[in-house]
């Protein structure tokens, strides 16, 4: 960790070294663990130390990025100086028009001093005594339980100058009986909130001990739970609520606004300063965050945008700059779907037959401008019959448009759950997605496990 | 450097570690991608660092950071210690990690040309003209070319006496152009979908994929695509293009064979595997005709290396003989389970990652046929070509796959080319369905670069030689309109 005076002073060194027209240097410091198990016994725990220097040089309209981790002096210059080579031998992008100029950033508190609290012992004696749990009832499990220390601090020469300091923490875990299995998982950045005993009450109960039914694929009624409502709306925020898919005109939601798309029951938005998630108060640009609403009852309203994309449409960066450089488009990180009036019990009651899925696995995009996307359901997945759950059933496979799905939403959960894919590739920077369990009635499985 | 690393293992032996290495790594890379004839990204990136894994009391503890220097390596060392002795409260059983012969040695990809000494100015200009090639069609409304440039300098040291320096080095670029029209989007990449082919080849590949020769064909199949009909939804004959048959090697092969996944320790992220220990050396997985190697030596495959991260050579395995499961991708810590040793698989994605079992080249050896020769002897099927999508279950038995393009087969001869193909399947079942492979002027080998497995994730490079292959009684056209 480098702390908000020592890393703002080295940026704005590196800034003030630049002889760019514009210059944006971001660091990215990351102190990290992670433990894993399987069959009840830990298998694998590690831990990390990291610090990643991100400069963007503006030279007239030719921009260049060069990343380093080697944060000695020399290899500072050594990075600028290559920054300056590369944005020289670019051609220009006109469709650029700035770097963001600096505006209020609200102060958040999104650190908790007490994840210092979980040393490695610490963190094994969690698992041990979840693993206990689980063991009381006869199952074993698998799952990860990681932890981080993540600060991100943005600098440009426009006077952009933004620290802020995260913790994190998450735990999945899986209880397997035979070849069926239950998940739960949990996502916070203050580490007393987590309780072992309600996240091993919460996986277990998706395992049953009966075999697993074969179900014929087809359109089902679903209760879907939070966790793969999240990935739903994790979809629907890299194809289309994002400026860049629009301008590039492969959005579902080109030429739809103001028009309702999906059920007058469904609101999904992006904030993330909303305290029911986890909070961000910043972008990678040192951008503000700004409240997104992309379906506002069922109609299509807004969509985000970083610096580059805002320009060309005229508007205001809205504060989902990603780390650059960025040819993804401003894609939301802190997404939320309204919560309804029903109880999950409620919910449920209402199936006469359908499926009930806990959780998506490897799903992919099959459509882009209709939002199909197809994937297998995965531990937890059960058949109901007049109104109560019977049986487990074999995984589904489902290829379905999510914005059909959303159409046909029926029922929400007024309790939301905050989810998180729970694993970090490359660089860690850990958010949330709220969201309730809905109802769809008509939901297409195209396929099914023959395991 | 090497005191360094000598120094760290010696406080492993000194504080009775059971066994303990070290990693330094450096990753030098460079991409570059053009969209709509701007260039969107000239980066580059410098990563390095290092990590240690001790072995204490029969259980792992790993520690990583990007501070090179003697203090902090014995402060990770202390770390990674310390995790161990933690993890060893909850081990199940002590880890088992037989012992090997050290190797003391170098190695480097054997290149004509470093693809980072090719100035960014070559590489733009050919990216940017065959960007233009693609935007002349004026149905193409996003035009993209990536080209990356890698360069990975390793050493690997251990308690053991091992001392390996490697330096892999690969490169790879590919073109792709998006026609929208009335709220459809289809694509069309060259040589390969999602950013292209790469290889551990110097820049002479680059020049070798032509990629300036194809811009233009790649443009107008996507916008024929706009056009053209859809898949039929219908069981049939499927004959796969090398490229789409790679990836279908990688997900229904290549993942269910990887040993850490069917002992069930990536059960909590990736999933596990259909395969059991007890059907190695039994279990028929395809027909006769499909043979399957894992071939980590083979020149210029993205997964081709010269020792894995625990110190292992490089080899090439039979997985997959005349159908039957023989053989499967092992590490030191698992191969025993099999009565076997260490296939050399073991990768890490980087200093800050802990090696995992992962493929190298898995390879669908060559069989007798030409392409032509096996549509003329297709009555009724389809042709598909270049991945767009994919998705297999956590035991990677059921998938489903779409690709960018098809054609149908209509008694011996390509017919109408049809949009938005998928077509799924049950793992073995489909294997079995092959009923002819294309011979080897047809192989290719293909670089698959975004292989992610593991937490925190890891991302490996691997690499899929195939030819077109024929498989029968394939359900396509799933989609959902």
């Amino acid at each position: 960790m480098i702390a908000r005076e020592a890393g703002i002073k080295l940026l704005k060194r590196m800034v003030q070294e630049s002889t760019a027209d514009q210059t944006e240097a971001i660091l990215l410091t990351e102190d990290s663990s992670l433990t894993r198990f399987a069959h009840s016994a830990i298998h694998q725990h590690v831990a990390e130390r990291n610090g990643t220097l991100i400069l963007r040089l503006v030279m007239g309209k030719k921009i260049s990025v060069v990343t380093t981790n080697n944060l000695r002096p020399s290899s500072l210059r050594a990075t600028l100086q290559k920054a300056i080579a590369l944005a020289k031998a670019q051609q220009p992008n006109e469709a650029f028009t700035s770097l963001p100029k600096p505006k209020l950033i609200p102060p958040l508190d999104t650190f908790s001093a007490n994840i210092a609290r979980l040393t490695p012992a610490k963190k094994v004696r969690i698992i041990k005594e979840v693993l206990a749990l689980v063991k009381d009832k006869g199952h074993t499990a698998s799952g990860a339980f990681s932890h981080g220390v993540v600060e991100l601090a943005v600098v440009n020469s426009l006077g952009v100058e933004a620290y802020q300091k995260y913790s994190d923490l998450f735990f999945h875990l899986i209880v397997e009986e035979g070849q069926n299995s239950g998940y739960a998982s949990f996502v916070s950045r203050v580490p007393e909130q987590l309780d072992g005993k309600a996240l091993v009450e919460s996986a277990i109960k998706k395992v049953s001990r009966e075999e697993p039914i074969q179900v014929e694929p087809g359109e089902y009624e679903v209760i879907i739970e939070p966790y793969a409502v999240g990935e739903l709306l994790l979809f629907l925020g890299y194809l289309g609520f994002h400026a860049l898919a629009v301008q590039e005109g492969r959005s579902f939601l080109c030429g739809q606004f103001g028009q309702k798309m999906v059920n007058e029951k469904v609101t999904i938005y992006d904030d993330g300063l909303d305290p029911a998630g986890l909070q961000v108060p910043f972008d990678f640009e040192g951008v503000p965050k700004q409240k997104v609403t992309f379906f506002g009852e069922g109609l299509a309203k807004e969509i985000t945008y970083d610096s580059y994309t805002a320009a060309r449409d005229g508007k205001e960066s809205t504060g989902h700059g990603l780390i650059p450089p960025n040819t993804e488009g401003p894609i939301p990180i802190n997404l939320f779907m309204k919560g309804g009036e029903s109880s999950l019990e409620e919910m449920v009651r209402s199936v006469r037959k359908g499926i009930y899925v806990t959780r998506f696995h490897y799903t992919n995009v099959v459509e882009p401008m209709k939002a199909v996307i197809t994937g297998m359901t995965r531990d937890g997945t059960f058949l109901i019959e007049e109104g109560e759950i019977k049986k487990p059933v074999k995984n589904l496979r489902f290829t379905e448009s999510i914005l059909k799905a959303l159409c046909r939403v029926t029922a929400i959960s007024k309790d939301r759950k905050t989810c998180s894919p729970g694993t970090v590739y490359a660089r860690r920077f850990v958010t949330g997605t709220v969201v309730p369990a809905i109802k769809v009635d008509g939901f297409n499985f195209s396929g099914v496990s023959s395991l | 450097m090497k005191h360094l690393i000598q120094n760290v293992l010696d406080l492993a032996k000194l504080k009775k570690a059971d066994y303990a290495d070290i990693r330094v790594v450096r990753r030098q890379m460079e991409e570059i991608e053009v969209k709509n004839g701007n260039v969107e990204a000239l980066t580059s990136d410098e990563d390095f660092g290092f990590g240690i894994r001790v072995l204490f009391q029969g259980a792992w503890g790993f520690a990583c950071s990007s501070k090179v220097n003697r203090q902090e390596v014995e402060s990770v060392f202390g770390k990674a210690l310390k995790i161990a002795r933690g993890s060893s409260k909850v081990k199940g059983q002590d880890v088992s990690f037989p012992p090997t012969s050290p190797a003391v040695a170098t190695y480097k990809t054997p290149i004509s040309i470093n693809p980072l000494s090719i100035s960014p100015e070559d590489k733009l200009k050919l990216l940017l003209k065959a960007d233009e090639i693609m935007r002349k069609n004026k149905k193409v409304k996003i035009s993209e070319a990536f080209m990356g440039s890698y360069n990975t300098a390793k050493t690997f040291a251990s308690t053991e006496g091992s001392y390996i320096e490697q330096e892999i080095i690969e490169c790879g670029a590919g073109i792709s152009a998006t026609a929208i029209e009335r709220g459809e989007v289809q694509v069309r990449s060259y040589p390969n979908s999602f950013r292209g082919n790469f290889s551990t080849k110097g820049y002479e590949w680059i020049e070798e994929l032509k990629i300036l020769a194809h811009a233009q064909r790649v443009a107008e199949e996507a916008e024929q695509l706009l056009w053209a009909k859809p898949c039929p939804s219908k069981i049939t004959t499927l004959i796969l293009d090398s490229s789409q048959l790679a990836l279908q090697v990688h997900e229904s092969i290549g993942h269910p064979i990887e040993l850490d996944r069917i002992l069930g320790t990536e059960a909590s992220y990736a999933g596990t595997s259909f395969i059991k220990p007890q059907m190695v050396g039994n279990f028929r997985y395809g027909s006769e005709k499909v043979n399957i190697t894992a071939d980590a030596a083979l020149p210029g495959g993205l997964g081709t290396f010269g020792y894995d991260d625990e110190g292992i050579r490089a080899q090439r395995v039979p997985i997959i003989s005349q159908g039957i499961l023989i053989n499967v991708l092992t590490s030191r810590e698992t191969a025993h389970i099999l009565g076997k040793e260490s296939n050399g698989t073991m990768r890490a994605d980087g200093w800050n990652r802990i090696p995992l079992i992962r493929m190298t080249n898995i390879n669908l050896e060559p069989g007798e046929w030409t392409l032509e020769q096996m549509i003329a002897d297709t009555d009724d099927g389809l042709f598909l070509s270049t991945n767009r999508s994919w998705s297999i279950d956590d035991r990677r038995i059921n998938f489903q796959f779409g690709t960018e393009i098809g054609w149908e087969i209509k008694n011996g001869k390509l017919g109408e080319m049809v949009k938005n193909p998928t077509y799924t399947g049950i793992t073995p079942q489909f294997w079995n369905s092959c009923d002819a492979i294309a011979k080897r002027d047809h192989w290719q080998m293909w670089g698959t670069p975004n292989c992610g497995k593991g937490e925190p994730g890891q991302v490996a490079h691997v690499g899929h030689a195939t030819a077109p292959a024929r498989f029968r009684n394939v359900q396509v056209g799933i989609m959902k309109s």
